[in-house]
């Protein structure tokens, strides 16, 4: 066999595979919103579940997700942003920035279900927050951590070093110039981080598992310690344990059209983010 | 005004500067040259400190500014790098207005008087030549400004906070001719008021621009002379060699 056609038939196997990919996401995309798109209606998005989650809709749930969200960002980004300047800006290359990294990356491996049973232990048990929006806001937190660190890391790095010494020269301290120039220069990548995260946080089960998710409990939260239902959770509930599991099948698919219309779109307007940037 | 006394400085364990010397008078301009990685870009650097940024750095000698040792313990380096301003081989302008970039430096040192901001951001864009180009668009990203016009405004830049030294580090590498010979007439306009000194590669630069040059080659400093004896009767061989192009 010639070069020319050895290299055209492996090129045809490598594109073959990556369609490949592409295509599962598809397929998935397809088969849930086949099945879903009929129970989408403005009741479904603005009602509670209603006998026994075989009809009504799934709007506790959205709003359980949409506290969630915003309670484990509220946390997580400041810390995680900070974190990242310390590493990026301040500490150079010391042993202290390699094994903060290093540790940052392995909390990033650990499984979300061990986040969960962390977060019961510590924020529901220990600090007695009790199945509460607070302390699945706290392991949710904890768990898009190392995410919104690494981009932020990766944002700072990429701001050429000519625009720190630039201002450093002009006599602007170390915090002037990140204050001034480096953060603003970062912005646009550090919310890009920010979106993927708000797109991981909302598909996560297992981290709310035994710290926030309830059951069912059609009524909106009153405080930072009720518990609610979550989208993720409530997906699982009636496709496992439902009172009727086949009545609400829809209704499943229904809730898991919704929960993948809020992550891939958090998703696109991360990469629209990076792209105008 | 600047005067530098055995001067050793070693990255890690490479000597960069060996054993220099050197005076700098006040309104003057100085330029450095000799091959690359001969020493004297971090021997410009010495004087507002910006080595300080690099990990793993030793100095040994005294660098004196105005009289006073700016590697003492008790100096603050904002300070020093008001008085001693810099300018870099790429234009590198902030992504902010043409105002706000000349405006940075008095801000960052706590300066809230409006109309005094106001004013120095004109004098220094008049200073720096720039002002006829931009005052109309003050308020437009300097981004928009072409590589010669960010190179003026980065001068205007470190102008505004009053500086009494100019450190250029090669400020015309990056330009095209027209620019380069803009930023060459600028230099000669600011040595009344400050005192200048200069890295480049290019001798004709060095000749047309500077009172005094001084020739490095690995990490020392050759010869330290009026400019046009360096370049009409050099002492030492090494720069004969080295401006008639024989070698670097």
């Amino acid at each position: 066999m010639n070069k020319k056609t050895e290299q055209k038939i492996a090129f045809a196997i490598f594109r073959l595979l990556g369609l490949l990919v592409a295509g599962v996401l598809f397929w998935i995309l397809g088969f849930i919103i086949y099945n879903g798109i009929s129970v989408i209606s403005w009741d479904f998005l603005t009602a509670a579940p209603a006998e026994g989650m075989t009809a009504g809709g799934i709007f506790p749930a959205i709003a359980g997700t949409l506290c969630l969200v915003a309670g484990s960002v509220t946390l997580a980004f400041p810390i995680g942003v900070m974190s990242a300047v310390y590493m990026n800006e301040y500490a150079g290359g010391s042993w202290v920035v390699r094994f903060i990294r290093v540790m940052t990356n392995n909390l990033g491996s650990i499984p979300s279900i061990v986040f969960g049973l962390f977060g019961m232990t510590l924020f529901v048990n220990t600090l007695g927050f009790g199945d509460s929006i607070l302390a699945g806001s706290c392991t949710l937190g904890l768990l898009v951590l190392p995410l919104i660190i690494r981009t932020t890391e990766e944002s700072l790095k990429a701001i050429p070093s000519s625009f720190r010494t630039g201002s450093l020269a002009l006599g602007a301290s170390k915090l002037q110039t990140i204050r001034k120039v480096v953060l603003p220069m970062a912005f646009p990548n550090i919310v890009t981080g920010l979106i993927l995260s708000i797109g991981r946080v909302s598909g996560e089960t297992a981290p709310i598992l035994f710290t926030v998710a309830a059951y069912f409990l059609p009524k909106l939260p009153d405080s930072l310690f009720s518990q609610v239902m979550a989208l993720p959770y409530h997906l699982y509930v009636i496709a496992t344990s439902g009172t009727d599991i086949e009545a609400s099948r829809p209704i499943a698919y229904g809730t898991a059209l919704v929960l993948i219309a809020i992550v891939l779109s958090m998703n696109l307007l991360a990469a629209t983010l990076r792209k105008l940037k | 005004m600047i005067q530098a006394k055995d001067i050793n400085f070693y990255y890690g364990d490479f000597q960069a500067l060996r054993n220099i010397s050197m005076e700098i008078a006040a309104h003057t301009v100085t330029a450095f040259i000799g091959p690359s990685g001969c020493g004297k870009s971090t021997f410009l650097r010495l004087f507002n400190r910006m080595n300080d940024l690099i990990d793993n750095t030793r100095l040994t000698g005294e660098c004196l500014v105005e009289g006073e040792n700016i590697y003492r313990k008790s100096v603050q380096v904002d300070e020093l790098r008001k008085k001693v301003g810099m300018v870099f081989q790429k234009p590198n302008p902030f992504p902010k207005s043409i105002f706000e970039n000349v405006a940075y430096g008095l801000r960052v040192n706590g300066i809230r008087d409006k109309k005094y901001i106001a004013r120095q951001v004109e004098e220094s864009l008049k200073a720096a030549a720039l002002w006829e180009e931009v005052k109309d668009k003050l308020k437009k990203s300097a981004f928009e400004l072409s590589g010669g016009q960010q190179q003026r405004l980065c001068i205007a830049r470190a102008l505004a906070i009053s500086p009494s030294i100019l450190l250029m580090d090669e400020p015309a590498s990056a330009l095209d001719p027209i620019s380069t010979s803009k930023i060459e007439e600028l230099i000669h306009s600011l040595k009344k008021d400050y005192t200048i000194v200069i890295v480049t590669h290019n001798m004709q630069q060095a000749a047309r621009v500077s009172d005094k040059t001084g020739f490095f080659m690995l990490g020392e400093l050759i010869e330290y002379d009026d400019t046009k004896n360096i370049f009409l009767k050099p002492e030492k061989e090494q720069t004969q060699n080295y401006i008639t192009g024989r070698f670097g």
